[in-house]
């Protein structure tokens, strides 16, 4: 098994590292982060639930996601709609800021799950993987629909004396995209994708 | 292992991107990249107590306008009804007590205990502290994990905006209170990225000699 060294992110302290089966993981010695956790059929399990996200984002961004019965009058919105809604009531940050974490973030994720993994699964490599890769880094920070379904709850609580509340299709396909993307993440090795990739010719 | 070698005691460096692990050349200083993935590298983040300070004081001037002024106004029959953060967290604890226990944690307790934890951090490492790195970098684990919750309410914002539409006889109006909420997440979430939890280990190598 080849012998590797790596630095603890969070400490820096250097540890030589042999993995010896998929399934196993490493912390470090000194401040316990997780330096490495090889996972079983990562690139397969990760891209069929990638794929299978997309199908559920793009149902939860077409279908009606809410709507709201106030004596008789009907409001249908969609996930963007409130986004929509922001953006004219000239609150332009915070429309921004609710479109890049909600729909924005998770739908770039997914595609650039699906960028990198289907060519590594038919074993041609990605062109530009690697920058890829660093901006899925970086977009997965900005990805809080887990934390948007808290808000819709709330907002029922809230507006549940004033109207009747009647949940749609999109909010259903929504709820599993939470637990598709969640697992997407768990079943990702990243330090096994990096080794995968070749470097850019460049 | 009783002496603790780091990446930078030997000249390397960490990738902040793909962790590879890399050896600096002097000659290169300030502008080496990384080989595997073409990420700059430094051996710790750059600036990153001067960083962090910056967006935890940014975010705690933001915290005051957030909690004061209104994030939303509802028109209903003629009446207007502006909520602040904390009078909504009131409204929900006669209705729901779990969900408002929730929120009232996301909103009000995770940005300000995030806050004064960051604040400890980078004071900490500023003053050269040996006490309890292990707890401090556990610390910075969970206040790095946190932040994304307090959105909660940006959310339910945005959820009342969408749906109370009905013509002249019920809508809900955001305000300017949300917009310095939004701000505050966005800038604790940059604080908590900005700050290296390696500096907190520096000190315990210097202080051994």
């Amino acid at each position: 098994m080849p012998e590797e060294f790596v630095a603890c992110h969070d400490c820096d302290l250097v540890h030589r590292i042999r993995v010896h089966a998929v399934g196993t993981s490493g912390r470090c010695g000194r401040c316990g982060a997780l330096l490495f956790h090889t996972k079983k059929n990562s690139i397969e399990r990760t891209l069929a639930l990638s794929i299978a996200g997309i199908v559920l984002y793009v149902v939860a961004n077409l279908f009606p996601f809410l709507s709201f019965d106030m004596q008789g009058r009907v409001t249908e919105t969609t996930l963007v709609s409130g986004i929509q809604q922001l953006w004219n009531q000239k609150m332009f940050s915070l429309s921004g800021l609710v479109f890049l974490t909600a729909v924005l973030a998770p739908g770039l994720q997914l595609l650039l799950f699906v960028y990198l993994l289907l060519p590594l699964q038919l074993d041609r490599s990605p062109w530009n993987g690697r920058r890829a890769l660093r901006w899925l880094l970086h977009v997965q920070r900005w990805n809080m629909i887990e934390v948007f379904l808290i808000g819709i709850l709330v907002a029922l609580v809230k507006l549940g004396a004033m109207a009747e509340i009647v949940p749609g299709l999109a909010i259903w396909s929504f709820a599993t995209l939470i637990v598709v993307l969640a697992g997407a993440n768990a079943c990702l090795d990243t330090r096994s994708i990096w080794q995968r990739i070749p470097v850019a010719s460049s | 292992m009783s002496r603790s070698l780091t990446a930078r005691s030997q000249g390397m460096a960490a990738c902040h991107d793909c962790a590879l692990l890399v050896q600096l050349r002097s000659d290169l200083a300030g502008s080496a990249v990384c080989p595997r993935c073409g990420a700059p590298l430094h051996s710790r983040k750059v600036d990153s107590v001067g960083r962090c300070w910056a967006f935890v004081l940014a975010a705690a001037v933001l915290y005051v306008p957030a909690n004061v002024l209104p994030i939303a106004t509802t028109r209903s029959l003629g009446f207007a009804q502006s909520d602040t953060i904390m009078s909504s967290v009131i409204y929900l604890l006669q209705e729901e007590l779990p969900l408002a226990v929730v929120v009232f944690v996301a909103s009000v307790l995770v940005p300000i205990l995030k806050l004064v934890v960051l604040a400890y951090l980078a004071y900490s490492v500023q003053s050269g502290s040996r006490w309890r790195a292990l707890d401090r970098t556990r610390l910075y684990r969970i206040a790095e994990a946190v932040g994304r919750w307090s959105m909660v309410d940006i959310y339910v914002v945005t959820i009342l905006v969408a749906l109370v539409r009905v013509d002249e006889l019920a809508s809900v109006d955001a305000e300017m209170g949300a917009v310095f909420f939004g701000a505050v997440v966005v800038l604790t979430v940059l604080a908590a990225h900005s700050f290296d939890p390696r500096l907190i280990w520096d000190r315990m190598e210097e202080a051994d000699g």
